[in-house]
């Protein structure tokens, strides 16, 4: 039976021909779980999910295994898409090991946290007052892995366009899930918000990345990625701006969709989603699709090297402002956010410079530690939510509250919050003292957090490791800025620890949190081996990864292990993380929040500046959007009410027809042809007037002028006609 | 024999008596006699030549002429007794509603 799904093809077995499985079981799931969701209860539902996501992880490891016999892949034939006249789409799956890279990591981060959120939602739904939202939930879960995978497979720009539009898709309805609500539950438009904003910022990258398959289209005449990179050196020669302007406009869209300066703006207001969302997409997959795409485009980029300079620079940028925006952060998931911003701008830095390797190492890596500390929060968020106010089907809390006698001893609920400001589960601020409390989330953390920070031998250190050490030798000012933003995620990490999980709890429920069920940390504890220990695939003296990825990418060089780069970023890493302990262990006393530490080291004004994100948003605002309001307003009023209305149509159009009109009517109609013919009328009447004279009635009047008539004719005839 | 112009010279005489009966008299009664007469006048001319050229079409057209003028006056007496009775006189001028 087993030999039943193994296709035989050249030197032995290969399961090839089941990737189509990784799109169309996500796909089965999700539609299984829209139609009938609601009937099958949560259980049912959270099994088809799961087990949807975990099929397409099966098939990738199938793929994976396959690949290890034939590593130079395969491409699956899924249904021939579009064909005019020479030009040709398939819609075919690329499977080779850059592919399998991410529908590994896509599948299997993905079922994990598809594990997580059975428990997490479970929750959230409940505390949101709407059970019978679950299955649409794990609808868009599923949906949202069948198109990354649809992305992550695909052959051509075109399918990875599809791709790359149904995740944009799912993240603006899962962003949008609570589409009712503000972060805080309270009724508002302010996650819809959320959800459009970063739609509307994804539209602007998508539309350079539409502009790019254009200009492929025109010049290279195919879409399909092989066809358009045999090509690249034969267009590169003949012009050479084509590929310039193909690569920028590429740009363009991995900065919409892997949130680079400038259009970062969207990723932080997406975490209005609920956190395992935050986890998947906003952290682990969707996000990194910019760096696949640039990994994927790597014979186009290398040939331009202006294109790889400007990438480099973006994720440089990118990842030193976000990191500085970090560390001013109450919002645990804000912090997160602003990190993710940062770490996707280490990756595009990374592949911008063609270390391609390196890039895609960090993206392996950053899902492992990122959905961990997504997660994480998420685990806090509700251990505190469930402190806060227990639910009734919670026995644990219910259990709790009775012991300590706090939270809801009334029978309100949620309307304990009404008269003052209500708690938010998010805020750092209301926490601390957290690692007594749930230590499995705690120390699951605190390793995702020192991963990221880069500390050896987690996985963070190797990744982060490679790409600052293929900086230092390719671009140097790129790595300026990666080291110092390096520097500054030690220290936003070590803040968040000591605000989390040290000193005192500051708030009532951070003192009574509950450690969530075991679905929530058993994926908590899978995720934290992977990102301790996920580094090695890839440490030096291994490049597992590395020679994995040489059968697809064009050339792989690995720089030998430098100790002086891994000793500087380690070193600054450490010196990082003694700053900020320095200055926030005072806060492990406070009982109740006080003024942040680093506000009175880096005063009001600044702290504020990067609390409120360099005022990037003010600025699109004051720019962009009352900008185009102006305009709207100007085109609206001016142009539109002023210049057309009332000038083109009233004044020149209608004004112009009004005077000829009138002209038409009094000098022509009525000075000419009524005149003309009231003239003739008069007379005709004056003649008639004349002529009536003649009509005397006497017929002896008639009877001498037919008498005169003869003699007249009579005359003629005898004396004139003869 | 007598000369074919005495003839002309009458019935000229009787035409123009006749004419100028139609013009003068107003009783509609003694126009129509003066009609008669014109008539006449015309036949007398068609038989005094058609004796002088001994041709039978003059006399041929007399009689046309007498079966035309009999039928008229059927006709003619018809509209007279007519008009008398809607204006209770033969005279010729009380019929003017054809004034312009």
């Amino acid at each position: 039976m087993f030999f039943d799904i193994v296709a035989h093809a050249g030197g032995g077995p290969t399961f090839f021909h089941l990737a189509p499985l990784v799109v169309f079981v996500p796909l089965l799931g999700a539609t299984l779980n829209f139609l009938f969701g609601r009937r099958i209860g949560e259980r049912g539902v959270a099994t088809i999910a799961v087990a949807a996501a975990g099929t397409a992880f099966v098939v990738s490891v199938l793929q994976w295994l396959s690949l290890r016999v034939h590593p130079e892949g395969a491409t699956q034939l899924v249904v021939d898409w579009i064909t005019i006249g020479d030009f040709q789409v398939r819609w075919a799956q690329l499977i080779d090991t850059l592919s399998v890279t991410m529908m590994l990591v896509v599948s299997g981060v993905g079922t994990l946290i598809h594990i997580y959120a059975t428990a997490y939602m479970h929750y959230d739904v409940r505390y949101k007052e709407d059970p019978r939202r679950y299955a649409r939930f794990f609808g868009f879960f599923n949906l949202f892995i069948a198109m990354m995978m649809i992305l992550v497979t695909g052959n051509s720009y075109l399918t990875l366009f599809v791709g790359w539009e149904g995740v944009g898709l799912c993240s603006f309805l899962l962003i949008g899930f609570w589409y009712e609500f503000d972060i805080l539950g309270r009724p508002s438009t302010a996650n819809a918000r959320a959800a459009k904003k970063a739609f509307v910022v994804n539209r602007v990258g998508d539309f350079g990345f539409l502009l790019a398959i254009f200009t492929l289209f025109w010049y290279f005449g195919t879409v399909e990625f092989h066809g358009v990179f045999e090509k690249v050196h034969e267009v590169a020669a003949a012009h050479p701006q084509v590929l310039l302007a193909v690569t920028l406009f590429l740009l363009l869209g991995v900065t919409g969709k892997s949130a680079q300066i400038p259009l970062f703006v969207w990723l932080p207001d997406a975490m209005a989603g609920p956190t395992p969302v935050s986890a998947l997409i906003h952290a682990a997959t969707m996000v990194t699709a910019g760096v696949y795409l640039i990994t994927r485009s790597a014979e186009i980029y290398m040939a331009v090297p202006q294109a790889q300079a400007a990438v480099a620079l973006v994720g440089g940028l990118t990842a030193l402002v976000a990191a500085s925006m970090a560390v001013a952060q109450y919002d645990i998931k804000k912090v997160l956010a602003y990190s993710t911003i940062s770490q996707l701008g280490f990756m595009v830095a990374a592949v911008g410079m063609g270390a391609f390797v390196a890039g895609m190492f960090h993206l392996v890596t950053h899902a492992f530690f990122k959905a961990l500390l997504f997660l994480g929060s998420g685990s806090v968020i509700i251990a505190l939510e469930r402190a806060h106010h227990p639910l009734p089907d919670d026995p644990e809390a219910q259990a709790l509250a009775a012991r300590h006698g706090h939270g809801h001893h009334d029978d309100h609920g949620h309307d304990h919050d009404h008269g003052h400001a209500p708690f938010d589960p998010q805020d750092m601020r209301n926490m601390g003292g957290l690692l007594r409390r749930i230590p499995v989330t705690s120390w699951t953390y605190i390793i995702g957090a020192l991963a990221l920070a880069g500390l050896p031998p987690l996985a963070g250190f190797w990744s982060k490791d490679e790409i600052l050490l293929e900086a230092k030798h390719l671009q140097p000012t790129v790595y300026a800025l990666l080291a110092a933003a390096a520097f500054l995620t030690a220290f936003y990490v070590t803040r968040q620890l000591v605000l989390v999980f040290l000193g005192q709890p500051r708030s009532e429920a951070a003192a009574h949190a509950i450690e969530s069920p075991k679905a929530m940390t058993g994926v908590l504890v899978t995720l934290a081996v992977l990102a301790a220990l996920g580094g090695f695939m890839n440490a030096p003296g291994v490049h597992a990864f590395g020679h994995w990825l040489e059968h697809t990418l064009p050339e792989v060089e690995t720089l030998p292990f430098d100790l002086t780069v891994a000793g500087i970023s380690t070193g600054l890493a450490l010196l990082s993380m003694f700053i900020a302990w320095s200055l926030y262990k005072g806060v492990r006393a406070w009982s109740q929040w006080q003024h942040d530490p680093l506000q009175k080291v880096l005063g009001p004004g600044l702290f504020g500046f990067l609390q409120r994100a360099w005022y990037w948003d003010e600025a699109y605002l004051a720019v962009f959007v009352r900008g185009y309001d102006a305009l709207a307003a100007f085109l609206a009023h001016t142009v539109d009410w002023d210049f057309w209305h009332d000038w083109f149509h009233e004044t020149i159009v209608a004004g112009t027809y009004q005077r000829l009109s009138r002209f038409l009517a009094r000098p022509v109609d009525l000075g000419v042809v009524d005149r003309l013919a009231n003239e003739l009328a008069g007379a005709v009447k004056g003649l008639a007037l004349v002529l009536r004279g003649l009509q005397t009635g006497y017929v002896r009047n008639y009877a001498l002028s037919v008498f005169l008539g003869v003699v007249v004719m009579l005359g003629y005839l005898l004396w004139v006609a003869r | 024999m007598v000369p074919t112009s005495f003839y002309i010279f009458l019935a000229a005489v009787l035409f123009t008596i006749g004419a100028v009966a139609v013009l003068f008299r107003r009783n509609t009664l003694v126009i129509y006699m003066a009609v008669e007469l014109m008539l006449n006048a015309a036949n007398l001319a068609f038989v005094a030549f058609a004796r002088q050229f001994e041709a039978l079409d003059g006399q041929l057209f007399v009689f046309f002429v007498m079966t035309v003028a009999a039928a008229e006056v059927a006709v003619g007496l018809a509209l007279i007794v007519t008009i008398f009775r809607t204006k209770h006189s033969v005279d010729i001028d009380t019929m003017r509603e054809m004034k312009g």
